[in-house]
């Protein structure tokens, strides 16, 4: 009795088993296709593609099903791959105990977690490709302020220091103009005065020189 | 017409220090002035109209119809404006006025081109200092498209187009669909255009004094980051390809009038002449200083540094083609890969050719299926651009993808300003010292605060170029008002000298201030070759201007085609506008003859009515030379 009920579970677990493979095919209903291009995303440090990757892949893709569900029913064997190609694309499609996942779900798991399953094989949006699950664009950091008005900051007040240096630089200039030509007025108002003031010019003797030169030249 | 000149070289010297006690401002040494002069002839259209047009019109063939209009036109009249401004020792309405009252509109055409240009050129200056500084950040704003709000996808805009497109016209211009939708005043175009101003106002204040410091710097810097850009272009992947194409002569090319007409047309923009700019720049000297040298000096490096720049151009624009080119093998070799499941990195750009045969032989419903890009490097190559196209699109392409972005984004932009700043001095300063000699500034202003009021009113201006519109009304003024004026001033100012004020006369000055008379070479271009070739030249712009109706290409994000521009017509009343930017300037030279020929009327009627024994003809106010004043 027992050996018999034990015989049908495994005959039934592996038939499901064997569905669940059949599921998944080329243009799979829920599936969805992976391409992966490592020589173009890491050069000359590209990994062969084998099954130990494969495997790698399916954990991965059962992780982002326990994070997207919270729940830990999903394993490696819940996640079915199909026509694998030297591309290296493939089909896959996630199972759930007898039933498929639905596509909308696997989806929003994967973009999700989209960031692990990437940074698991060292590759980007582009070099691992879920077709038709649109990628994650990263919004450019923006920082608090722009910073190209940091930029013009800077040089708007170089540029006003510049004005205001230069202007005031003229303007002690005229000052100091202003007052030599002063002075020099004053000068020449203090010779027009009763037309025969002269400089008095004074000499090591203490008296006007003028009166001594102009004595020498008159014919006294 | 009588000149009411006399021609005694002494009073002439006379003329121009006699002016109210103080002494008229002086270069500080024969560098700064020379330095001034190529600063001034040497522009933004060096580096990005003559490469295009050398691509353009056939590459090296294009050097034989420049080199001649270089020879038979640029330099007879630079020569004749620098000589004539250190002669005469005056801005340029006061030259002109000197040879003829009549012929004083001559110099005002001068003034309200060179502030009309002003206004313009500087809004370009705006734009380099907003790319400037934007090139602070990494990455590069204009490498990547901004992405929507639910970062699902990218601005539509911007993916239609590309990013560099994008951050041209959309967040630099935030251009509207037409030139009649104006839309309103950008701000950061606002402030950005007020830092340039102030620059500007730095360097200017105290006119030659501090623009003879400015150039030590301006003038030289240009010629550093070309030499810098010239040896790390040279390394970059492309480059010969690009250099191939720019130099490799086409003379069928040469049988087509326009591109004489170009040649022509190009050079002398190219040497600003006509501007009033060289006259002022000149009339700064010592008269003893041999004007002949500088005019060759400054034609000739005038023209190699438009070579000299078009090299890294092209290298730099080779560059990109390749890339380019690159990218799209890349992408058809994508397509390939993905849809036959081939190994990744199979398919590479060298044996491309071969799986491509291979495959349209095996299965070519399938490859014809995937609708495959036409990869060419000579269609690349060919996709040319000119002006701002050339700075602010193919060039910060060019530079995202050379490592190190930002550094040669700071450098070429720097390069730039100061090509453009250089050139500003020459427009504000003719503009400036006509009104100083003319004394309409004034006493009790200083010089600082009207070069102050000048650039204030300047801004204020120029900020309908700064509104969503501004480019399309930039383009207009720098077709009209910086292009038929100048032909007719220049025409004028040429037969003024040789005809009005004598051949003979001015090969005498000349002697007087080189030591020698002008030799054949001058003398035949003077009298004949250069008038003709002028008139010539403006025949022939008109009839083409004519010809085609006036159009400009919009960026309309709605248009069917877009990314392709919009080509639409010109409203009516936006061509009234062309009409009177390219007359305005023109007007005073028949209005100002018009009003001296009534003065003239008036008085000799009145001499004739009233005719006096005593009358003293020989005395009257309008012969003194020791005044230059307008009577007006």
């Amino acid at each position: 009795m027992l050996t018999d009920l034990f015989l049908t579970l495994c005959i039934s677990t592996a038939l499901t088993a064997v569905q669940a493979e059949n599921r998944c095919s080329v243009d799979a209903k829920n599936g969805y296709k992976v391409r992966l291009s490592i020589k173009t995303a890491l050069g000359n440090k590209a990994y062969p593609w084998d099954d130990s990757e494969m495997f790698l892949f399916r954990a991965t893709l059962a992780f982002a099903m326990r994070v997207y569900t919270k729940s830990d029913q999903y394993n490696v064997s819940s996640v079915h791959v199909c026509d694998e190609t030297p591309r290296v694309s493939f089909w896959f499609v996630v199972s759930n105990d007898t039933e498929l996942v639905s596509a909308e779900d696997v989806e929003k798991a994967v973009r999700i977690s989209r960031n692990r399953i990437n940074s698991a094989f060292m590759l980007t949006d582009q070099t691992l490709e879920f077709v038709n699950i649109p990628p994650t664009l990263v919004a450019p950091v923006q920082p608090g302020t722009p910073p190209w008005l940091i930029v013009f900051g800077v040089v708007i007040s170089a540029v006003c220091a510049g004005v205001v240096m230069l202007l005031l630089s003229s303007f002690v200039q005229k000052r100091r103009k202003k007052g030599i030509l002063e002075d020099e007025n004053e000068e020449e108002r203090c010779e027009k005065q009763n037309g025969a003031t002269h400089e008095v010019q004074e000499g090591s003797d203490d008296f006007n020189q003028i009166f001594v030169e102009a004595s020498s030249s008159t014919k006294l | 017409m009588s000149t009411e000149k006399s021609g005694d070289p002494a009073d002439m010297t006379k003329a121009g220090e006699v002016k109210a006690g103080e002494e008229r401002p002086k270069w500080d040494n024969k560098i700064q002035y020379l330095l001034t002069c190529i600063g001034f002839a040497v522009g933004l259209g060096n580096v990005w109209r003559f490469p295009y047009l050398c691509q353009v019109y056939g590459g090296g063939a294009f050097l034989i119809p420049y080199l001649i209009a270089l020879v038979f036109e640029g330099l007879p009249l630079l020569h004749l404006e620098l000589a004539i401004g250190q002669r005469l020792r005056t801005g340029s309405i006061g030259v002109w006025y000197s040879i003829s009252p009549y012929l004083g509109g001559v110099g005002m055409a001068s003034m309200i081109v060179s502030f009309l240009v002003g206004l313009f050129y500087n809004t370009i200056l705006a734009w380099v200092l907003w790319y400037f500084f934007n090139s602070f950040q990494d990455p590069l704003p204009w490498r990547d498209c901004p992405v929507l709000s639910n970062h699902t996808a990218y601005v539509k805009e911007c993916e239609m187009s590309t990013p560099v497109n994008y951050f041209w016209y959309r967040e630099t211009l935030n251009i509207t669909p037409d030139i009649e939708t104006s839309g309103s005043l950008q701000w950061w175009l606002v402030i950005c255009m007020a830092t340039a101003w102030g620059i500007v106002y730095i360097c200017f204040i105290r006119g030659i004094e501090t623009i003879g410091k400015a150039v030590y710097i301006t003038a030289t810097f240009p010629y550093l980051v070309l030499t810098i850009f010239l040896i790390r272009a040279l390394t970059l992947p492309g480059a010969t390809a690009g250099l191939q194409y720019l130099f490799t002569p086409q003379w069928e090319i040469l049988k087509n009038p326009k591109v004489w007409l170009d040649a022509a047309t190009q050079i002398f923009f190219s040497l600003s002449l006509a501007f009033g700019g060289l006259i002022a720049f000149s009339s700064y000297n010592p008269q003893k200083n041999n004007c002949e040298r500088d005019a060759l000096i400054v034609g000739c490096v005038n023209s190699a540094t438009s070579i000299y720049a078009s090299i890294p151009i092209f290298a730099i624009l080779g560059f990109k083609a390749k890339s380019n080119f690159e990218d799209c093998l890349n992408g058809n070799i994508l397509s390939l890969t993905n849809a036959f499941n081939i190994g990744d990195q199979n398919i590479t750009l060298e044996n491309y050719d071969s799986w491509l045969a291979h495959l349209n032989e095996s299965h070519p419903v399938q490859v014809a299926d995937l609708h495959l890009k036409v990869c060419n490097l000579q269609t690349f190559l060919d996709q040319s651009a000119s002006g701002t196209g050339l700075a602010f699109i193919v060039f910060t392409e060019a530079v995202i993808k050379m490592p190190g972005s930002q550094v040669w984004a700071v450098l070429f932009f720097i390069m730039l300003f100061s090509l453009g700043l250089s050139s500003m001095f020459g427009n504000l300063e003719g503009v400036l010292t006509p009104l100083l000699d003319m004394k309409m500034v004034p006493r009790c202003i200083p010089k600082e605060i009207f070069t102050g009021m000048m650039c204030m009113v300047s801004f204020v201006l120029a900020l309908i170029f700064t509104m969503g519109s501004g480019n399309y009304w930039l383009e207009i003024f720098n077709g009209y008002v910086g292009s038929l004026p100048l032909l007719i001033i220049a025409f004028f100012e040429i037969t003024a000298v040789v005809y009005i004020y004598g051949m003979n006369k001015f090969s005498e000055d000349i002697e007087y201030m080189t030591g020698r008379r002008p030799n054949l070479y001058w003398q035949a271009n003077w009298r004949v070759i250069s008038p003709l070739m002028l008139l010539v030249v403006f025949v022939a712009y008109v009839v083409v201007q004519a010809e085609q109706q006036p159009t400009y290409a919009a960026w309309n994000p709605n248009y069917v085609d877009f990314p392709l521009e919009q080509v639409l017509p010109y409203p009516k009343w936006v061509f009234a506008i062309c009409v009177l930017l390219a007359s305005m300037p023109c007007l005073p030279i028949p209005l100002v003859a018009l009003y001296k020929f009534i003065l003239f009327l008036k008085k000799w009627l009145m001499g004739r009515l009233h005719s006096n024994p005593y009358d003293n003809e020989g005395y009257s106010p309008d012969t003194q030379i020791s005044v230059v004043k307008m009577e007006i």
